[in-house]
């Protein structure tokens, strides 16, 4: 436990040294930062609008919700960017600049230097999601005093995905090349997008072949299922019943898609440190 | 607890169908400065990997400091400076050198003790606040050498420690070596500058195409002299003879004489040798003694068949 913790102690003066944590939290700021602008006018629109008495109450409570979501689906894209990309070069790069051969050959497990190395980029993707995801939804509360349904659990099913996906990309820091690894991993984020997709449109049009081809998706990269069910918890109520967009969900996955993320990230973790274990350095 | 620091016999890698190391068959024995000869290519980096278990070996056994290849425990006792390294450049000196004795589980006093201990020794003391990638190439070479040294280690690897430095690092490097040994560090070092290795190392061995081809202890060899004839004839009966002074006795035609060499102790054989021929009734055209350099050492065990790696 102690070597995790210094290996992931390391990785946290990594991610600052390279500057990696400083640019997420600007880029990040300046979203909130848009977002809350955007949120304010609309808002502002929305209660000019209604004094005229233009727009009911409940519309403009839907409206209001849906930019909410909305803020919250280009969180879910900042997430993802982040899962794949900061601990993308973490393996195959000190791989290939030979300062993974000083690490290894201390009297610690190479287990131990992936999981320090996991462990970090974790905490650093679980921070960055709930700055993000917090700051969307307290804008939201602050401006106009709409609450989401259950944003905890939502938060939990985005972190979920996060995971998935930043396990996927050390697994593939193992044997693959930084650039090979990015690729693979984007594709197959890309991949469930569109499974994503088809399954929503399958079961809006009552098409069981497009519904299935997306729960295969699901199955082989369970990212896109769980941002339908992190949308599907936080979506205020009446969102349901509008029609498909990103992040109005009609087809909700099953508790049995959590199980399968859970077990996937654990299969994957696995598979990276036998491969990381076993291979010549 | 033994006495060798390092034994292995037939260690072996292949990488696919090609064969990195062949026959990797050598004692180092504790306290020892051991040198690793050969040309580029002859697998030394690999067979070093394969010490230190970053490489699986093919086929053979190891014992490093008297445990199997890859006990994660006993690697507590080893250090190792790599060839081609590129450190954690956002660090500074100090918590570069840190970072590593955490590593290696040195507690927190005895390891800020430790970190100004080696920063004079690689006389980097003024630039431990430094971060890494201003440090010039030997300032990072001489912060690995620390690095390798952090945990007070019995047996310490280093891959050509003194590429990259100026001739001031090298003799800086050296005085380091001399004094690990004297502190009873094993050191196997994996160099091609024979000068060095000839003022360094107690022993060595040759590796030529993934085999050590040769392990002999330098001082015998340094101390050993060799003796070379031009005889007006000479014949079994007559090596015999010479073969009761020293050793490796080899004769090869010489125009219309023949050349004789062979090894001895020491100088004072010369006349006594002499003083035999004579008795003998052979020709004596030229004796003279010499010291044979590792240099002449190595391409006579190389061959003539080696060309440039």
């Amino acid at each position: 436990m102690n070597g995790i913790l210094t290996i992931a102690h390391l990785t946290f003066h990594e991610a600052k040294g390279r500057r990696v944590v400083l640019a997420a939290l600007i880029l990040g700021a300046a979203f909130l930062l848009i977002f809350a602008i955007g949120f304010h006018q609309i808002y502002q629109d929305g209660v000019a609008n209604n004094h005229l008495s233009i727009m009911p109450r409940v519309e403009q409570r839907v409206g209001l919700g849906f930019v909410a979501m909305a803020g919250l689906y280009a969180v879910n894209f900042l997430v993802v960017m982040m899962a794949v990309l900061t601990p993308i070069d973490t393996l195959s790069g000190d791989i290939r600049s030979g300062t993974i051969q000083t690490l290894v050959t201390k009297p610690i497990h190479r287990e131990t230097i992936l999981l320090g190395k996991w462990l970090a980029f974790w905490i650093i993707l679980a921070v960055y999601l709930v700055m993000m995801a917090g700051g969307v939804l307290l804008i939201v509360y602050a401006v106009s005093g709409i609450q989401l349904p259950d944003a905890p659990t939502g938060i939990a099913f985005m972190l979920l995905e996060g995971t998935v996906l930043l396990t996927l990309s050390i697994l593939g820091g193992t044997r693959l090349s930084t650039l090979a690894n990015g690729v693979t991993v984007l594709g197959l984020y890309a991949l469930a997008f569109i499974g994503g997709w088809m399954e929503q449109i399958g079961s809006l049009l009552g098409n069981g072949t497009a519904q299935n081809f997306g729960i295969i998706t699901s199955l082989l990269v369970p990212t896109e299922a769980m941002w339908q069910l992190a949308a599907y918890h936080m979506q205020p109520p009446l969102m349901r019943d509008v029609a498909i967009t990103p992040f109005s969900i009609t087809s909700v996955p099953s508790t049995g898609m959590v199980v399968w993320a859970v077990l996937y990230v654990v299969v994957m973790l696995l598979i990276a440190l036998r491969q990381f274990r076993t291979r010549d350095l | 607890m033994t006495e060798l620091a390092i034994e292995t016999s037939g260690l072996r890698k292949e990488y696919g169908t090609k064969i990195a190391v062949q026959d990797l068959t050598l004692t180092v024995h504790r306290s020892e400065v051991f040198g690793f000869l050969g040309p580029n290519g002859a697998g030394k980096t690999t067979s070093m990997k394969m010490l230190l278990g970053l490489v699986r070996p093919t086929a053979g056994q190891a014992r490093v400091l008297g445990e199997p290849l890859g006990n994660v425990p006993a690697r507590a006792g080893v250090g190792f400076l790599p060839e081609h390294f590129r450190f954690q450049d956002w660090l500074t000196g100090r918590e570069f050198l840190r970072f590593h004795g955490r590593l290696f589980g040195v507690p927190a006093k005895t390891l800020t003790r430790r970190i100004e201990d080696l920063l004079g020794q690689v006389d980097l003391l003024d630039a431990g606040d430094r971060k890494l990638r201003e440090y010039s190439k030997g300032m990072l070479q001489r912060i690995g050498l620390a690095q390798a040294l952090i945990n007070t280690p019995r047996l310490v690897f280093l891959d050509e420690p003194t590429s990259g430095l100026d001739p001031l690092g090298r003799l800086l490097v050296r005085d380091l070596i001399v004094r690990l040994r004297t502190e009873g560090t094993t050191v196997f070092l994996n160099s091609h500058l024979l000068s060095e290795v000839e003022v360094t190392c107690d022993r060595v061995a040759f590796v030529k195409r993934g085999s050590v081809v040769r392990q002999m202890s330098l001082a015998e060899q340094t101390g050993g002299m060799e003796v070379i004839l031009r005889l007006g004839a000479s014949d079994a009966r007559l090596l015999q003879g010479l073969a009761r002074f020293g050793r490796d006795v080899h004769s090869t035609p010489d125009g219309t004489a023949v050349g004789v060499s062979l090894q001895v102790e020491g100088e004072e054989k010369l006349p006594e040798i002499a003083r035999w021929l004579v008795g003998q009734g052979t020709d004596i055209y030229s004796l003279s003694m010499g010291k044979k350099s590792l240099e002449a050492l190595f391409l006579e065990v190389m061959g003539e068949d080696e060309r440039p790696g």
